[in-house]
């Protein structure tokens, strides 16, 4: 039986942990708040590209002459896995979500003979991920250091892999990223980034639209612009995402240092009880035997 | 007489109102767009969007950089990666 002091110890250090994880609950409450906004404005711009490209990706098909975006490196051996992982922990099972369904699609492109490897986005993905596939890490990119994830990171990303994509250093691209649901709710997502997959065919207006310069140019700039958009949006996801997820590991965690106070509490009160017992029955036995 | 006019950045929508004239920095130069403008879709250089409320109003300049624009049946979108007031 643990001591009175020993227990009141105990308490006061339970009672300190809620404090910070009520203190952290909170704080990711506010700031998801903020990252759905964010994603919330955000979806105008994606949506409008999207309907542009999918019209003129339409026009220009799949010819020769379509950009090297659009219609690939002509391989299909060399696939790499862009993991957006959060740099934060105290987050639930969010990042290790990710990395499983990371690690599954690189199984399945490894079953099929592909040549796999990985870039890392957010600092959690990459122990995890170096201790199956050590060799495989292609590059990370660091977004620890950016306290409001914006539009520049996603530029950073999106140059940085296009760059090596037309070095020929991989044939296809897969952005792995959480989607967010609701607070309860991350699910990790796969969705094919490089080359750009064809989108389905917009409907497609009557009217006779003129280009300026010409199709084909517009479709060039309008391609890395899309991949940059795509990141931008996994990246708000993944905002989102990781304060959904601390919000509610942290307020299982308050709720549990909650239950452990009371069950801490009764335990202590009643040992406090059975001391004062011990010690009546002393002084009543002294007086006895006088 | 108004032409509907919307300015997109991928962090949000900046402008959505109706106008009568926005004078627009295209690739291969400047273009005015009024009401009733027929398809239209340009690259953009990084340079000043000038919008005009009203006929005879001073414009007002919105500086935009890495963008595309677009003219349809709902008026004009512009998308712009940077967007300065």
């Amino acid at each position: 039986m643990a001591s009175l002091k020993e227990l009141k110890d105990r308490i006061g250090s339970v009672k300190s942990t809620q404090k910070i994880t009520k203190a952290k609950q909170m704080v990711a409450a506010a700031k998801l708040r903020k990252a759905q906004a964010a994603a919330e404005s955000a979806r105008p711009y994606a949506e409008r590209l999207a309907s542009v490209m999918g019209s003129l990706a339409g026009k220009v098909g799949k010819s020769d002459s379509a950009p090297l975006l659009l219609r690939g490196t002509g391989g299909d051996t060399k696939h790499l896995l862009v993991v957006v992982n959060t740099d934060k922990g105290l987050c639930g099972g969010l990042n290790s979500n990710i990395v499983k369904e990371a690690k599954l699609q690189a199984k399945a492109l490894a079953a099929e003979g592909k040549d796999v490897s990985f870039y890392l986005i957010g600092k959690k993905g990459l122990a995890p991920i170096k201790r199956d596939y050590a060799d495989a890490i292609n590059d990370r990119f660091d977004t620890s250091a950016v306290k409001n994830i914006g539009f520049t990171e996603a530029e950073g990303i999106a140059d940085d892999l296009v760059a090596k994509f037309e070095k020929g250093e991989f044939d296809v691209a897969h952005l792995v990223y959480p989607t967010f649901k609701s607070a309860l709710a991350q699910d990790p997502t796969t969705v094919q980034l490089l080359p750009v997959p064809a989108p389905q065919l917009a409907e497609t207006s009557e009217a006779v639209v003129e280009y300026e310069p010409g199709e084909e140019e517009i479709l060039e700039e309008l391609l890395p612009r899309y991949v940059k958009t795509q990141l931008f949006g996994a990246l708000l996801e993944r905002e989102a995402s990781e304060h959904g997820a601390s919000m509610t590991a942290m307020d299982n965690a308050t709720r549990n240092a909650g239950d452990l106070i009371d069950k801490l509490t009764i335990q202590y009160n009643r040992s406090r009880q059975a001391a004062i017992t011990t010690e009546l029955i002393e002084i009543i036995a002294g007086a006895e035997a006088l | 007489m108004a032409l509907h006019f919307e300015l997109v950045t991928p962090a949000k929508l900046v402008r959505s109102e109706d106008v009568f004239m926005v004078v627009v920095p295209g690739a291969e130069g400047e273009f005015g767009v009024l009401e009733g403008h027929a398809p239209f879709m340009s690259t953009i250089r990084d340079g000043e969007v000038q919008v005009i409320k009203s006929e005879g109003a001073a414009p007002e300049v919105i500086t935009v950089k890495g963008g595309f624009a677009e003219v349809g049946d709902n008026g004009l979108t512009v998308l712009a990666e940077h967007v300065e007031a």
